[in-house]
């Protein structure tokens, strides 16, 4: 197993991307400060973006008199290109520079722009466009910026690390339908002042990222690409000394040789899926995306089966934010203390719980609830922990195309299940899909279960 | 940079940018006070009550700028563009037939806007309530006032979401019972059960037999006409490309919104009319792309809304496709005409 961050016997460089650095003798830090600064860009952004999100059907019908059926057909085409534009931001954050905080900078600072942009588009085409670049905005920067965390948090402190910063994302998004609704409360028609104002907190986002998330030159191909000769018990990265000026430093050339295997290049990156332990994650990640019902389907599933009324539709997504948001860190420390595939398999057990409540011919008042907690619980034990199970296989040269390439595979097999989900409902019925979907998920979790062998995970 | 030179800049920026957040939404609920006032030279307001029974009115959503805006209003049939008079209920969408309306309202929640049909008497008194799951569309009532039918758009939840769907439902006035989705109806096409994917259901019309109506199934990316059936909950595909129904009186007609080839995509409709006995399509007068359920006004009469200066403008168009389309009163939508 690659295990890059246990650099054990070279003295580490100092890091260009604000590891945890904390003096000796103090205590040590809760969370990197970049990772605190990222969440703080992500929250701020999805209060942006789902400031827009919320308003827009309303925008298109009843602002713009529009129909907006029919909108969603470009969605297959549109979800290959993400996956290219995904994996391109990966790869390009990688070429060194200190280029994840650019081309994640790049991409928030294109989904900014989008927000005026609404202001000037009245037709479906240009808002199509504008929301395809939005989304393009978000595909480029995901990969970098969950590099940026992985990189600067120490390796047995990366499930919280991801879990604080997906519970701030969280929030952001839990908060931006809020400011959005205020705003058209105490307007007329105010589309408009909604835009403006998401471009303002957007531009915001854009600010706190060049500003507080450290750049700087990234240290050349320092990881090992060697697997390691014992246990990872990784103490390296948070031991380093405390760096002198809040500005990150340029890097020391480092004492090892660089491995060419690691070294950035798109051929490297293409050879990721040859080791064996990214490859694992990776299939895993898309076998079990394949099992995942989409978010809409399952609350559709809900209302349909367990008969939750029409008005309490719009909120079913805020009953899984709120889970996911209470449980983002808690089962981030989980992962860090047991095992990150555990907790990543552990959460495709509670989705599993979910479709078997779905199914089940008991009503009880409290389901809907426990549903939707588990749905939340489901993604707290699965997003962010993904992603530091993934940081174990990657060397760091080539982390933010590692990550995108885990983050695109389960993109696109979650993709193909909800089309393949949509066809089976049309043919068999709810129950029949959901059934088909709870047995694929049992079996594909079981594979993982073994594939994965939780057991010879280095828990820190 | 310094970590103090860089709070500064941080603090200056947000600084500007929050006036500018704060600017955009005063502006835009300074809107609000205007729209609250009357224009000079918009429509009169008359004194008096609005009720359902009143026969050769037209009662509508006024959207004219002025303290009635977005109530319903009733105006005399032949002097649409006469003085109005308001009634005090706010609707989105609205229609009425037999004395019985039914009108589609925003409820501000303390989260977001949720909405719901309200069915009213004659004297708009509610007499029954439902949620609505989306923004409201399309409404109407059955000519004996026994049914009433309405479209919402439920929007995607997903970040960025941009896929729609439509929820057509149908109501028992008498009975109160609701048939949420028409999505539960059997689908036949050629004497066999289709099984539809992405059935979506809107623009529903009734016929006066209580038992029968047309509305518009969207599957597998096209449109078509299907005749439904209250007793044996079926609807049968009767021919492509139809958009919006609306029976005429004698129910013998239908006029419907057709998407016709080579039109720009955010304008891609025509108004005709199908005649139920020859299946023959007559093109109307209208040149106009018009994103409306029409309504019949008499036999030979079809009203429709295209976008105006204060939200929407009535238009009244011959139905054999003869004759030009006149203005019948701006700042209005979803009339319906007590005959």
């Amino acid at each position: 197993m690659y295990v890059a961050d246990s650099r054990a016997g070279t003295p580490a460089p100092a890091s260009a991307d604000g590891a945890v650095r904390h003096p000796a003798g103090r205590r040590r830090a809760a969370v990197a400060p970049t990772v605190l600064a990222l969440g703080t860009v992500s929250l701020i952004t999805d209060v942006s973006s789902e400031m827009v999100t919320a308003v827009l059907p309303l925008y298109l019908v009843a602002g713009l008199g529009l129909s907006p059926l029919g909108f969603g057909l470009l969605d297959g085409i549109y979800n290959g290109f993400s996956a290219a534009v995904r994996l391109a931001g990966g790869h390009l954050a990688d070429r060194g520079g200190g280029r994840h905080k650019w081309v994640a900078g790049f991409g928030y600072g294109l989904s900014a722009l989008c927000r005026p942009l609404l202001l000037v588009a009245h037709a479906l085409t240009p808002i199509g466009l504008v929301l395809a670049a939005d989304r393009t905005g978000k595909g480029l920067r995901t990969a970098p910026r969950d590099a940026l965390i992985s990189l600067s948090s120490s390796p047995e402190s990366r499930g919280r690390a991801f879990g604080v910063h997906r519970a701030m994302d969280t929030a952001g998004a839990l908060l931006g339908p809020l400011a959005a609704f205020w705003i058209l409360r105490v307007t007329v028609d105010g589309y408009d002042a909604v835009f403006t104002a998401s471009f303002c907190v957007a531009a915001v986002g854009v600010l706190v990222l060049v500003l507080f998330v450290p750049g700087g030159p990234a240290r050349p191909t320092a990881a090992p690409a060697q697997p390691p000769t014992s246990t990872s018990t990784s103490t390296s990265t948070s031991t380093q000394p405390p760096a002198p000026s809040p500005s990150p430093s340029p890097a020391p050339a480092p004492s090892s040789a660089p491995i060419p295997a690691a070294r950035p290049t798109l051929r490297a990156a293409a050879g990721l899926l040859r080791g064996r332990e990214l490859r694992g994650i990776t299939v895993c990640a898309l076998l079990l995306g394949l099992a995942t019902v989409s978010d809409s389907f399952v609350y559709l599933l809900l209302q349909r089966r367990l008969g939750v009324p029409d008005r309490w539709f719009a909120l079913l997504p805020l009953g899984t934010a709120a889970a996911f948001l209470l449980l983002a860190v808690p089962l981030g420390r989980l992962a860090d203390r047991v095992g990150r595939r555990r907790v990543f398999l552990a959460g495709h057990g509670a989705l599993l719980a979910a479709y078997t409540l779905l199914l089940a011919s008991w009503h009880g008042p409290a389901l809907p609830y426990a549903v939707l907690l588990l749905h939340g619980g489901f993604y707290a034990a699965t997003d962010g922990v993904l992603m530091a199970a993934a940081s174990e296989t990657v060397p760091e040269s080539l982390r933010s195309s590692g990550l995108a390439v885990v983050q695109t595979g389960q993109a696109l097999a979650r993709f193909a299940c909800s089309m393949l989900f949509g066809a089976a409902w049309t043919l068999w019925g709810d129950r029949t899909a959901l059934l088909a979907s709870t047995a694929a998920l049992a079996v594909c979790a079981a594979w993982c279960f073994v594939s994965l062998r939780p057991a010879r995970e280095t828990a820190a | 940079m310094t970590l103090r030179l860089r709070v500064l800049v941080l603090a200056g920026s947000v600084a500007v940018l929050a006036a500018v957040a704060l600017a955009a939404v005063l502006h835009a609920s300074a809107r609000a006070d205007r729209r609250d006032r009357a224009r000079p030279g918009g429509p009169e307001i008359a004194s008096g009550r609005v009720t359902l029974t009143a026969h050769g009115t037209m009662v509508f959503r006024s959207t004219a700028w002025g303290p009635h805006r977005d109530e319903l209003t009733a105006v005399p049939a032949a002097d649409p563009s006469g003085p109005r008079t308001p009634s005090g209920v706010t609707c989105l969408r609205f229609h009425a037939a037999a004395g019985t309306g039914v009108c589609l309202q925003a409820v501000h929640g303390p989260v977001s806007d949720t909405y719901r049909a309200v069915v009213l008497d004659a004297h708009l008194h509610v007499t029954r309530r439902y949620d609505v799951p989306g923004i409201p569309s399309r409404a109407r009532v059955s000519p004996s006032g026994h049914w009433a039918a309405w479209t919402a758009f439920v929007g995607g939840d997903s970040y960025a979401g941009t896929g729609f769907s439509t929820r057509a439902a149908i109501v028992n006035i008498v009975t109160g019972e609701l048939i949420g989705s028409l999505e539960s109806f059997r689908v036949v096409e050629d004497g066999r059960t289709r099984h539809a994917p992405d059935r979506n259901f809107w623009g529903v019309t009734f016929a006066p037999d209580d038992r029968t109506f047309y509305a518009t199934l969207a599957t597998g990316g096209r449109t078509h006409l299907v005749h439904g059936d209250l007793r044996t909950r079926t609807v049968t595909i009767l021919r492509a490309n139809v958009e919006c129904p609306s029976l005429s009186p004698d129910g013998t007609r239908i006029a419907f919104k057709k998407r016709v080839p080579g039109l720009p995509a955010d304008a891609p409709w025509r108004l005709y009319v199908l005649d139920l006995r020859t299946g023959r399509e007559t093109p109307l007068a209208e040149r106009r792309s018009v994103d409306d359920q029409a309504v019949w006004k008499d036999t030979r009469t079809l009203v429709y809304a295209l976008p105006g200066d204060y939200g929407a403008d009535l238009y009244a168009v011959p139905s054999d496709g003869t004759g030009a389309p006149r203005r019948l009163s701006t700042a209005a939508v979803s009339p319906a005409f007590l005959p």
